[in-house]
């Protein structure tokens, strides 16, 4: 049998009680898997990714990351540095002057040094095609450079497995043939939350629909 | 391979000027010296001559004219109630009238030396603090021993003032793109009010999806610090002038 990388069970989980968003879910996710997560505007497909990370916690239910029960902040820390979230509007995370400082985040807090981080950047910036990119100024890329160094910044903490939020949102067609191209050479495990038929297409190896708050194959 | 930029391991300024090449540390420190002994310095000779010190600052940071005069001006503007009241309030020798106000000699000192401590402080800060990259400030008050915490808070504060900044630069698109003018009148006062309502809960929901983002990648409340070298002969000389100069200040102030 294959690595589980991710188990959720019976998650339940509501902003506002009277409405609450997944109700009942499970899922699982083992390595080589890449699980397209499908399903209506307002389905829960962010707040599903936002839960396996822990940024948001569930009022029901377990999280198992890694082989562990993930309950309180300081379980998360290690599975933020092993599965990377890519956020669907890059500007909400690129947030350093300069695309070097912006990948070297993530390196830094997991405590490389200044040789290493800086060998993470080179290598980040290489596997999606933008070497020589790092003096950059962040808020000056186009739309598809940022998309790109966003996932840099998250391939630089070397993660088992990718969490994407709608990765090729608003990217014209040649930044998103170049992104499913980069994503398709990829060795993590992944989950997928797409409208792109044609990404999905590509990319995932398993899809489940996301609808009335729970995962139906 | 890509390098780090020098920034994220040195301070800014332009083309690398000799203020650029001092440790953060040394500017950190200059800065607060300039500004004690600026506000220390007795008598308006001393207080120019605390502006002189500065202007020369501002020569060797090869800061830009313009810039500084900008600032400068709008410095002077925020001043300038506190400027022209001060010679009519204060008591003293009878300078000049103007329609029955009397303006004082002691109060036209007081405006005079106002202005040049203002004047001398805004432009040592913009020499010595201004052109750093604000990452490298806070790791040089950090490295003097400030505690984390401050270190971090500036540093957030410093990066939430660009969020609400680009928050009201997207608002402002947004309404300008629906022909919006600002004219008098109930319309226009009544949009600034949803604007500045919006800006706040925008740029408080911006604010979590950056702080998620870098939980993510790791961050538990403080930057990590990296080392960024040691302060060199430079400092220790460039130290050792400025520290002459001030003295030279206060001495001037005690003739």
């Amino acid at each position: 049998m294959t690595q589980e990388l991710f188990r959720l069970e019976d998650l339940g989980f509501a902003h506002d009680p009277a409405r609450p968003v997944l109700a009942g879910l499970e899922f699982s996710l083992s390595a080589g898997e890449r699980v397209a997560v499908l399903g209506d505007n307002g389905a829960g497909k962010t707040t599903l990714l936002h839960l396996m990370v822990g940024l948001l916690r569930p009022q029901a239910g377990r999280v198992l990351a890694f082989g562990a029960e993930r309950r309180r902040e300081a379980d998360f820390h290690d599975v933020r540095a092993r599965a990377g979230l890519l956020f669907q509007d890059p500007d909400d995370q690129l947030f350093c002057p300069t695309v070097a400082e912006d990948v070297a985040f993530g390196p830094l807090n997991l405590g490389a040094g200044r040789a290493e981080a800086q060998d993470a950047v080179a290598e980040a910036l290489e596997q999606v095609g933008l070497p020589g990119f790092g003096e950059r100024v962040t808020h000056k890329l186009s739309g598809g450079e940022k998309r790109l160094v966003t996932l840099a910044a998250v391939l630089a903490m070397r993660p088992e497995v990718l969490l994407l939020d709608e990765p090729s949102n608003a990217l014209d067609r040649a930044a998103r043939e170049r992104l499913i191209d980069i994503l398709a050479g990829l060795p993590q495990a992944m989950v997928i939350v797409s409208h792109d038929d044609d990404l999905v297409e590509r990319l995932a190896t398993r899809r489940v629909v996301l609808r009335g708050g729970r995962i139906e194959e | 391979m890509t390098p780090v930029p020098a920034h994220l391991l040195a301070p800014q300024g332009p083309a690398r000027s000799l203020v650029a090449r001092l440790d953060p540390r040394t500017r950190v420190l200059a800065a607060a010296l300039f500004a004690v002994v600026a506000v220390a310095a007795q008598g308006i000779m001393a207080q120019l001559a605390a502006l002189g010190v500065a202007a020369g600052l501002c020569l060797l940071a090869r800061l830009p004219m313009r810039t500084v005069l900008r600032r400068l001006l709008a410095l002077e503007v925020f001043m300038a109630l506190v400027l022209v009241t001060l010679p009519f309030t204060v008591p003293g020798q009878t300078l000049f009238t103007l329609g029955g106000l009397t303006a004082s000699a002691e109060g036209m000192e007081r405006a005079l030396s106002v202005a040049a401590i203002a004047s001398a402080v805004m432009l040592a800060v913009q020499a010595l603090l201004a052109s750093m990259e604000t990452v490298a400030l806070g790791h040089a008050l950090a490295r003097l021993g400030v505690p984390a915490r401050l270190a971090t808070l500036m540093l957030f504060t410093l990066r939430y003032v660009e969020v609400l900044h680009q928050e009201y630069g997207r608002l402002r698109l947004a309404m300008r793109a629906r022909a919006f003018r600002p004219r008098t009148g109930w319309h226009t006062w009544r949009a600034y009010g949803w604007l500045v309502g919006m800006l706040l809960v925008n740029s408080v929901e911006r604010s979590e999806r950056i702080h998620a983002a870098m939980r993510l990648r790791g961050f538990r409340g403080h930057y990590p610090i990296l080392d960024l070298g040691r302060a060199g002969g430079l400092d220790w000389g460039f130290g050792a002038v400025h520290t002459a100069s001030l003295a030279l200040v206060l001495a001037v102030g005690m003739m």
